[in-house]
């Protein structure tokens, strides 16, 4: 099993912001939007290098899509950057009719994504974001799972030519891919290979998964553990191709059910390989307040649980 | 070639033909508004607007932008899309037809000359206005950015978000005009929402704003002089336009009753009487 080390913990935003800030040096077409989130969103340095391409909107963020949909009308990729819940719920409508709709070259930078927020509680915290997203037509949805693939993320969302919506997290976590990978978009990444149960995770759950993997080699399970970075265009082929060789599937996220990756992956298994499914996910449930990882082990969505999880789907072979 | 008062009235009587020929053919559509906004929408596509409708592209480069943010409006829209020669006149009659390129609210999915965003959701197309402006302005460009909203329309929260955007950040190559023609689909606009005075809002805003009778063509050509003239201020311009729903046809002038509804035929007979016929010819 391939080992990874965590190089040093760092939030996924800051990964963004360094994504920004090179896709912003190679090419000037680049601009960044924010509704009075600048630093959270880690835009600062963006900011100073590109002072005229930086954008503040203040707390209005259905005008910050409208006006990031005007500005790439005439040519420019704008990155519109706030927390996950208010680019997404809140805007709904704005990006569908403006930005997917209205075709245009449009970046929705989604921070503080699910439920590791934390201690802000259920009204900041989404755990929906990702069944809005899907659901657009023309949509591409991309959810990195560390710093360094965020950075590499961020730079693909630029260069792609049409909306993206972009998601990543406010906690330091840890910090495992290859800094010099880049990112391509609509591939499922396998991280682990193995031939009894696959792992489907996103984001905040990679790790976890890895996590779980380790412990279950040591109880003689071999788990693939696949790093799907690209929720929709979901990697269907890599989905089937894992899935027929191990025969058991998880899917962890940090999302709820509905509308969520898990769905994802059940609609492409349903058509092309029915696998037995377990889900690791939120479930129906809004969040709270609390740290990061204690949430993520109340609501079940940590390595244990996928562990477990495993274990269900194997014995439904 | 600036046309003469004359001429565009002659022009707004045939988009005018245009409008209640259209809906009655799509048995849907908006009428009311479209004719409200006919006479100061003729003199901006004819007079006003620096755009060369052959080489249309959607960047809008070295041109004038227009958004009609109160996207209903598409009757009066594309007859003037196609009356300055952006696709065939004879196009009008595919409008909310299956298949067409004139779909009941504008589109920029089937390739439609002339349309820079899609609009119809309402209160949203102000922003994106504001953003070509703000992209415009860092090009160095020199056009203007025009805009179209409605008095009911202003009710949405997004329309004010923008106009805070556009001071905060000195558009003033953004021209937003409104036609107030007080009439929504529930009512009139005082019995639906407490908008209350449009000039004392938007002036609290921080916009210029200049008031004109939407029916005058000397009115409209001195609010678009006046509101051109406002460049190098560092604020954008909001032309408030008096107007009547229904303007043109006695039994439509003035109620709300014609937002969304269609003239029956012997309804489009007299009106299309009491309008007249132009040289310009219907589609």
């Amino acid at each position: 099993m391939k080992k990874y080390t965590d190089t040093g913990k760092k939030d996924t935003r800051s990964g963004f912001g360094a994504g920004l800030l090179e896709a912003g040096k190679a090419n000037p077409r680049v601009v960044a939007l924010t509704a009075d989130l600048k630093g959270s969103l880690k835009m600062d340095a963006f900011a100073a290098e590109f002072p005229e391409r930086f954008i503040q909107c203040g707390i209005a963020e259905a005008n910050m899509v409208g006006a990031a949909a005007g500005l790439a009308i005439t040519g420019k990729i704008p990155f519109v950057g706030s927390f996950a819940e208010f680019v997404t719920g809140r805007v709904y409508d704005q990006i569908r009719q403006e930005v997917c709709y209205g075709c245009t070259n449009v970046k929705i930078a989604s921070s503080h994504a699910g439920i590791t927020l934390g201690e802000d509680g259920a009204t900041h915290q989404t755990m929906e974001d990702i069944a809005l997203m899907r659901a657009l037509p023309g949509m591409v949805v991309l959810n990195p799972c560390d710093y360094n693939q965020t950075v590499q993320a961020t730079k693909a969302a630029a260069e792609y030519d049409g909306p993206v919506y972009l998601r990543f997290g406010r906690p330091s976590v840890p910090n495992f891919t290859n800094a010099e990978e880049p990112f391509v978009i609509g591939k499922a990444i396998i991280m682990n290979e193995g031939a009894d149960v696959t792992i489907f995770a996103t984001g905040h759950t990679v790790w976890e998964a890895l996590l779980a993997a380790e412990a279950l080699e040591a109880e003689g399970i071999q788990a693939e553990v696949v790093d799907i970075a690209t929720i929709k265009p979901l990697d269907d082929k890599a989905v089937i191709a894992s899935a027929k060789k191990t025969g058991a599937v998880v899917v962890a996220e940090e999302h709820n059910l509905a509308g969520g990756l898990g769905e994802a992956i059940s609609g492409v298994l349903a058509g092309g390989c029915p696998t037995p499914v377990e889900f690791v996910n939120g479930q129906d449930r809004f969040g709270q307040s609390g740290t990061p990882s204690a949430l993520m082990a109340a609501y079940g969505i940590d390595a244990p649980h996928i562990a477990e999880a495993t274990k269900k789907a194997i014995a439904r072979k | 070639m600036a046309k003469t008062n004359e001429e565009l009235k002659i022009i707004s009587t045939q988009v005018r033909r245009d409008i209640l020929r259209m809906v009655c053919m799509a048995k849907s559509g908006h009428p009311g508004g479209s004719m409200s906004s006919a006479d100061f929408l003729t003199a901006l596509y004819f007079n006003q607007m620096k755009h060369t409708p052959k080489d249309w592209t959607r960047d809008g480069k070295g041109q004038d932008v227009f958004i009609i943010s109160a996207g209903h409006l598409t009757p009066v829209y594309y007859s003037l899309l196609a009356r300055t020669g952006y696709f065939p006149v004879e196009e009008l009659a595919s409008f909310r037809q299956m298949g067409t390129r004139l779909q009941g609210h504008p589109s920029v999915r089937k390739g439609l000359p002339g349309i820079f965003q899609a609009s119809g959701s309402l209160g949203q197309g102000l922003s994106a206005a504001t953003g070509v402006a703000l992209g415009k302005k860092l090009d160095k460009e020199d056009n203007f950015v025009f805009c179209l909203c409605g008095d009911g329309e202003s009710e949405e929260g997004q329309i004010w978000e923008a106009g805070m955007f556009a001071v905060y950040h000195h558009l003033d190559n953004l021209i937003a005009m409104t036609d107030w023609n007080g009439q929504q689909i529930d009512g009139p606009v005082d019995s639906v929402s407490g908008i209350g005075d449009l000039a004392e809002k938007w002036e609290a805003f921080g916009w210029k704003v200049i008031t004109a009778d939407g029916h005058d063509f000397e009115s409209i050509a001195k609010a678009f002089e006046l509101a051109k003239a406002n460049k190098g201020s560092g604020i954008p311009v909001m032309i408030l336009f008096r107007s009547e729903m229904g303007h043109g046809v006695d039994f439509m002038a003035g109620t709300h009753k014609w937002h969304g509804s269609v003239p029956k035929p012997e309804q489009l007979e007299d009106a299309l009487k009491q309008l007249g016929e132009t040289p310009l010819g219907d589609f």
